[in-house]
């Protein structure tokens, strides 16, 4: 079981993008700008329209025939892959959270002469961050499973190595798969675990209405 | 930039050809999932503590292991286990596959359904007497229901999102007839284009359609909406 670093490395590298991409996104789509606002709703529908597997083939094989460039590795190509598409439905979140942060806060800032950015960063924010942690650690589950798609486009991470193993013995099928799903549900534990925590964390302090 | 809108034509039908085969499966996963779903929730309400945890672990475990590799073991594992073992087809083996992941989520929409049941429907009908089935047919589950059906919805668009994955174990859907149109002609990038634009298509007015459903919902169960319109209507009669 050699794949294991891959696997994780893809599953950092994807969920630092895809936090990026989601707070990119989710601000600009609360932005003023129409034009940011437009580009940013057409890049969410996009990714959150079709799915993920056709979206990592079409990076991988369409990309570098369209516009001639190679994206340099498999790797690229399956990290931007995950990270645009969840980082399209976090952004939903973050705008979701930055929507619910009540109305009075944002008041109040202002009242306090607090400039826009002033407001969003120390007012705003620390309040939609703390709803947005338990969405974001369910995310970083879906992200997990989603890295086991990158060895369809020849990344040799666990399931390539099971894959393998499995064609040189093949009656040895349901030992390597069962292996591969436990070891998917151990990476996942502390995932879980850290979800738990995040609602915890979300739901401590704050009045219940 | 070498688009080629000859290929884009000559590709077209070839993958549409799969468009049956993907829409059909999303609805047999889902019909599976939807069964399947009841099981887990039914089995989540036995009201011993060791059984419960176990069920609740294991429904853990198949949701957070990704369901590509839970296809593989169904389609390549399940028929080298010794006794129990039978080979499966291609698209009974995603059913199952995608079925059984789906129906992990399904069972928890159910819960969060029943659990929504206000605990005074439930001791309303005790008090009236009701016997179980009277009790679930006739209170619990009207009302669990609806308020469930934008949240099954989405995860009918979401499962057809899922459902390309079958292509990985040979089902002849719009992503497979994409990838041996790809490697036939050397063409990818047209094939895989026409397949991202299908899914678009078929998915985001679905997404659209479901918004709706659920303001519309909102609308009818919200429980203050519910009281103006009682107080209106006592208002008119006095």
């Amino acid at each position: 079981m050699r794949g294991i670093e891959i696997t994780i490395t893809v599953l950092i590298l994807s969920a630092i993008f895809g936090y990026l991409f989601a707070f990119i996104a989710g601000l600009c789509r609360l932005s003023t700008n129409p034009i940011l606002r437009g580009f940013t709703s057409f890049y969410v529908e996009i990714f959150r329209g079709t799915s993920l597997i056709v979206q990592l083939f079409w990076l991988y094989y369409a990309i570098p025939m369209l516009f001639g460039i190679d994206l340099g590795s498999n790797l690229l190509a399956g990290v931007l892959a995950i990270s645009l598409n969840y980082g399209a439905y976090m952004s939903e979140i973050v705008r979701g959270s930055i929507l619910a942060v009540s109305k009075g806060q944002s008041e109040a800032a202002t009242a306090l002469n607090m400039s826009r950015f002033q407001r969003m960063r120390l007012v705003i924010f620390p309040q939609a961050v703390r709803m947005m942690l338990p969405e974001f650690g369910n995310y970083l589950i879906q992200m997990l499973k989603a890295t086991s798609l990158v060895s369809l486009i020849g990344m040799h991470d666990i399931l390539y190595h099971g894959n393998i193993l499995r064609s040189s013995d093949l009656s040895a099928a349901p030992t390597v798969y069962l292996l591969i799903l436990v070891f998917y549900f151990i990476m996942a534990l502390p995932l879980i675990f850290l979800t738990r925590k995040g609602e915890a964390i979300s739901k401590k302090g704050v009045a219940s209405q | 930039m070498n688009w080629r809108w000859d290929m884009f034509f000559e590709a077209l039908p070839y993958v549409l050809q799969g468009i049956g085969v993907t829409i059909g499966l999303t609805f047999a996963c889902y019909l599976f999932a939807l069964i399947v779903g009841f099981g887990w929730t039914f089995l989540r309400r036995i009201p011993n503590k060791t059984i419960n945890w176990i069920i609740t672990w294991i429904m853990e475990f198949i949701r957070s292991t990704p369901p590509l590799v839970q296809l593989f073991f169904i389609f390549f594992a399940w028929p080298m286990v010794p006794y129990v073992g039978v080979t499966l087809s291609p698209f009974a083996s995603a059913v199952l596959g995608l079925g059984i992941h789906f129906s992990t989520y399904i069972g928890e929409v159910y819960r969060s359904g029943i659990e929504g049941v206000e605990k005074g429907q439930w001791e309303a009908s005790r008090a009236l007497n009701f016997s179980t089935t009277q009790k679930w047919t006739k209170i619990i589950l009207p009302q669990a229901i609806p308020p469930t059906i934008p949240m099954l919805g989405n995860y009918l668009i979401i499962m057809f999102k899922e459902v390309p994955l079958a292509a990985t174990i040979g089902v002849v859907g719009i992503l497979h007839m994409a990838e041996s149109f790809g490697s036939v002609n050397f063409r990818y990038l047209e094939a895989y284009t026409i397949v991202a634009l299908i899914f678009l298509a078929l998915s985001y007015p679905s997404a659209i359609l479901i918004n709706k459903l659920e303001r519309k919902m909102n609308r009818r169960f919200d429980k203050k909406a519910a009281l103006n319109s009682m107080n209106e209507s006592k208002g008119a009669v006095s």
